[in-house]
């Protein structure tokens, strides 16, 4: 049972939940070009070039508390220092993997507002004085950031050169080792042993991988300051973020909030549930599941609670729906998904998913090896993708306990038709 | 060097030392070769763990490394015959029989490669000492046919028992290596039966409800 | 267990730990292929799960057990083992 974080009474003064828009667009007829992100946003800043700016901008990050977007919420200006403290000249990567299926923020993000995104990049690649920018974005987004990148060239907007790059589908492809090994050798896997990129990545340069929605922050941050970026959100976790919000809403799709907005004030926005609750996911496949009655806002970060929006999924998962067969169901993929370059991970997640699955067809399974193997692979892989599965499942046996019981005697009370969850179908590159 | 001819033209020492180390070589050479095999392969037992095996491989090693400078050093240096201390390094280039010679300093230098990469194996990571290592699996033959040519006790009966028992063991661990390849992984798995391809799942109604 | 082994300096920055610097057992988990040698030599301090990969203790290696671990990183055939330096924080007694 997870117990939420109440808001205080001046974080809620400055959350609102509804009408946050500081990086998403209206939506509306496409991405936006560089002359209407321009006069939406207004030009950068000109003296980029000189160590007082980009000691200033370090600063103004650590100020914001700027967060990274891709799930593991690290403070972005720590990363940056990182970087800069090493002596070869570093490189900048913008991460629009998405290898999270569920999630769509990022690609709503680059289809609405490429501009922001890459002005993010180009001042990131300023601040770190990298010598290259590469975008690594999902293929179903490539022309828009094509587009945008041809765009920029013939204005000449950019000091350092972008290179764009296809992602990888694959789950683990988004890891922030995977995305630099994918560039460098094609191989969309976690390299796992130190260094860290921040220290050697692409090239054995050191390299500052970046969501692109933390990019987009970035880029508001260097023209409003720090003090405007923490007018919302709460004071441990200021500004906003965007959100997939899936499942048994009326309107699916990604929304930008405060950070600190309560879970039903997102539901809200997407014009409320279709049908009775049964539980949440939250943060990504990776992620926890949340019984139906959390309403109370939860953190960005999942640090002390355990539980946080992390990637920014959250998912409505109906009463009628069964809980043990959709976890089984992505036990597998997510088994599936596995590097395969640890033992644990490799050979633990299967296991674990055949044990799912029998009990989600009510065969006999074994629940004391379950929980066993659930404990045993936390941690024992190069990344962080059995620790996530780890998580979630613990979480799903928690919150879908009584049809566990259910499921283990041989019954099952879901009434639904179709999966909740979407997975992709065939092998992805 | 006259003086040495002198005392050692009654007692041939050097030459019975030389060849005497020369068997017990390739018996040590051998026992290397299937404990290496074994490290990989063999499964594990209370009397003999595979940190044991792996140690008795490395010990047997460096043991031979000792025999080999008694064997190298009494042939060069006995006099009944000239070999040439070049000989030692460079195949082929003996005075006496160089054919013969030149095989064993082949698996000499062979296996000098192996050795030095095996102590400097941290320095240069797993990659780059494994593929030298695989030179053992040339060095061997070349010392087991340097024994039958250069050896020349092949005729004593429980010399030549030896020699080919050492041959049919090391055939044996070659094949179960060859095997293991090919079966896809040397080391057992508790196995996990594969998932069928497609299963729908569904929200099964799987008693009442 | 060899002086030659123990005479050859590496440059890899761990190998040669002094008794007072408390160390932990780490494993590049890449590299680890489940063999099993570091739970026969070490079971005080590494177990191995149901498809022999290691499950290794998190805590500082005892100084009675740092010789025998630093033999314990000598003999894994794919150098997957390091001992790493680390502020003695924890202290988990395993």
């Amino acid at each position: 049972m997870v117990s939420g974080r109440l808001l205080s009474d001046s974080a809620k003064s400055c959350a609102e939940a509804a009408d946050v828009r500081r990086i998403l667009t209206d939506g509306g007829a496409g991405p936006e070009g560089l002359a209407a992100h321009l006069e939406r946003h207004g030009a950068l800043a000109s003296n980029r070039l000189s160590s007082a700016w980009r000691v200033a901008m370090v600063r103004e990050t650590e100020r914001a508390g700027l967060l990274g977007r891709g799930g593991a919420a690290f403070p972005t200006g720590e990363k940056m220092r990182a970087v800069l403290s090493e002596t070869r000249q570093p490189v900048v990567i913008g991460n629009a993997t998405e290898g999270e299926p569920a999630s769509m923020k990022d690609r709503v993000l680059l289809a609405q507002a490429p501009h922001l995104v890459l002005d993010g990049a180009t001042i990131a690649a300023d601040i770190v004085m990298a010598c290259e920018v590469i975008m690594v974005v999902h293929r179903d987004v490539r022309p828009m950031v094509d587009y945008a990148v041809d765009e920029r060239l013939q204005m000449g907007v950019d000091r350092v050169p972008i290179r764009v790059v296809t992602a990888s589908e694959r789950f683990v492809a988004g890891e922030a080792s995977a995305a630099v090994n994918w560039v460098d050798r094609g191989r969309p896997v976690p390299l796992g042993k130190p260094p860290r990129m921040s220290e050697r990545g692409v090239g054995g340069r050191p390299t500052l991988v970046q969501n692109v929605e933390t990019l987009a922050h970035l880029a508001l941050l260097c023209r409003h300051g720090s003090q405007w970026y923490r007018q919302i959100g709460t004071p441990e976790e200021p500004g906003s973020m965007l959100v997939t919000l899936i499942g048994s809403v009326a309107r699916p799709g990604v929304h930008e909030v405060a950070i600190g907005t309560p879970v039903s004030d997102i539901l809200a926005l997407g014009g409320g549930l279709s049908a009775p609750l049964q539980a949440l996911l939250v943060g990504g496949y990776f992620g926890s599941w949340l019984p139906s009655d959390t309403t109370i806002a939860l953190p960005f970060s999942a640090l002390g609670l355990g539980v946080g929006l992390g990637a920014g999924l959250i998912v409505a998962f109906p009463a009628g729906a069964c809980g043990v067969t959709e976890t089984a169901r992505l036990a597998r993929y997510l088994a599936s998904q596995s590097a395969g370059q640890c033992g644990p991970c490799k050979f633990g997640l299967p296991a674990i998913a055949q044990e799912l699955e029998a009990l989600a067809e009510g065969r006999p399974a074994r629940m004391a090896d379950l929980d066993r193997w659930l404990a045993e692979i936390d941690g024992r892989g190069a990344c962080s993708h059995p620790d996530g599965v780890a998580r979630q499942i613990l979480t799903a046996l928690e919150v879908f306990h009584d049809e566990v019981v259910q499921h283990e005697e041989g019954w099952c009370t879901a009434s639904g038709e179709d999966f909740v969850l979407p997975l992709p179908t065939g092998k992805s590159r | 060097m006259s003086a040495v001819a002198a005392t050692s033209s009654h007692l041939p020492w050097m030459w019975l030392v030389s060849r005497g180390s020369g068997l017990v070589l390739l018996l040590l050479f051998t026992a290397v070769f299937v404990l290496g095999i074994s490290t990989r392969l063999g499964s594990s037992s209370k009397a003999m763990p595979r940190f044991a095996v792996a140690e008795l491989h490395r010990t047997l090693a460096l043991f031979a490394v000792a025999m080999l400078i008694l064997h190298v050093a009494t042939a060069i240096l006995d006099p009944y015959v000239s070999i040439g201390w070049w000989a030692t390094i460079l195949p082929f280039t003996s005075h006496y029989r160089p054919l013969a010679l030149g095989l064993g300093t082949l698996a000499v230098d062979l296996g000098a490669a192996v050795l030095l990469t095996s102590l400097a194996r941290r320095r240069l990571g797993h990659r780059r000492w494994r593929v030298v290592h695989w030179l053992a699996y040339l060095a061997w033959p070349l010392a087991f046919m340097h024994s039958v040519s250069a050896g020349g006790d092949m005729g004593i009966w429980w010399v030549a028992a030896l020699v080919w028992g050492s041959a049919s063991a090391v055939a044996v661990a070659v094949g179960a290596r060859v095997l293991a390849a090919v079966r896809g992984d040397g080391v057992s798995r508790r196995s996990i039966p594969a998932p069928p391809a497609h299963r729908c799942l569904g929200t099964a109604r799987i008693g009442g409800g | 267990m060899y002086g030659l082994r123990g005479g050859l300096r590496t440059s890899t920055p761990n190998w040669e730990v002094s008794m007072s610097n408390p160390v932990r057992l780490r494993v590049d988990r890449i590299a680890c292929d489940g063999r099993g040698l570091c739970a026969e030599l070490l079971p005080e301090l590494v177990k191995l799960d149901d498809w022999g990969y290691p499950i290794i203790a998190e805590c500082i290696v005892p100084a009675s057990l740092e010789e025998l671990a630093r033999d314990t990183v000598d003999i894994c055939p794919k150098l997957a083992l390091w001992l790493e330096k680390t502020n003695a924080e924890m202290t988990i007694d395993r």
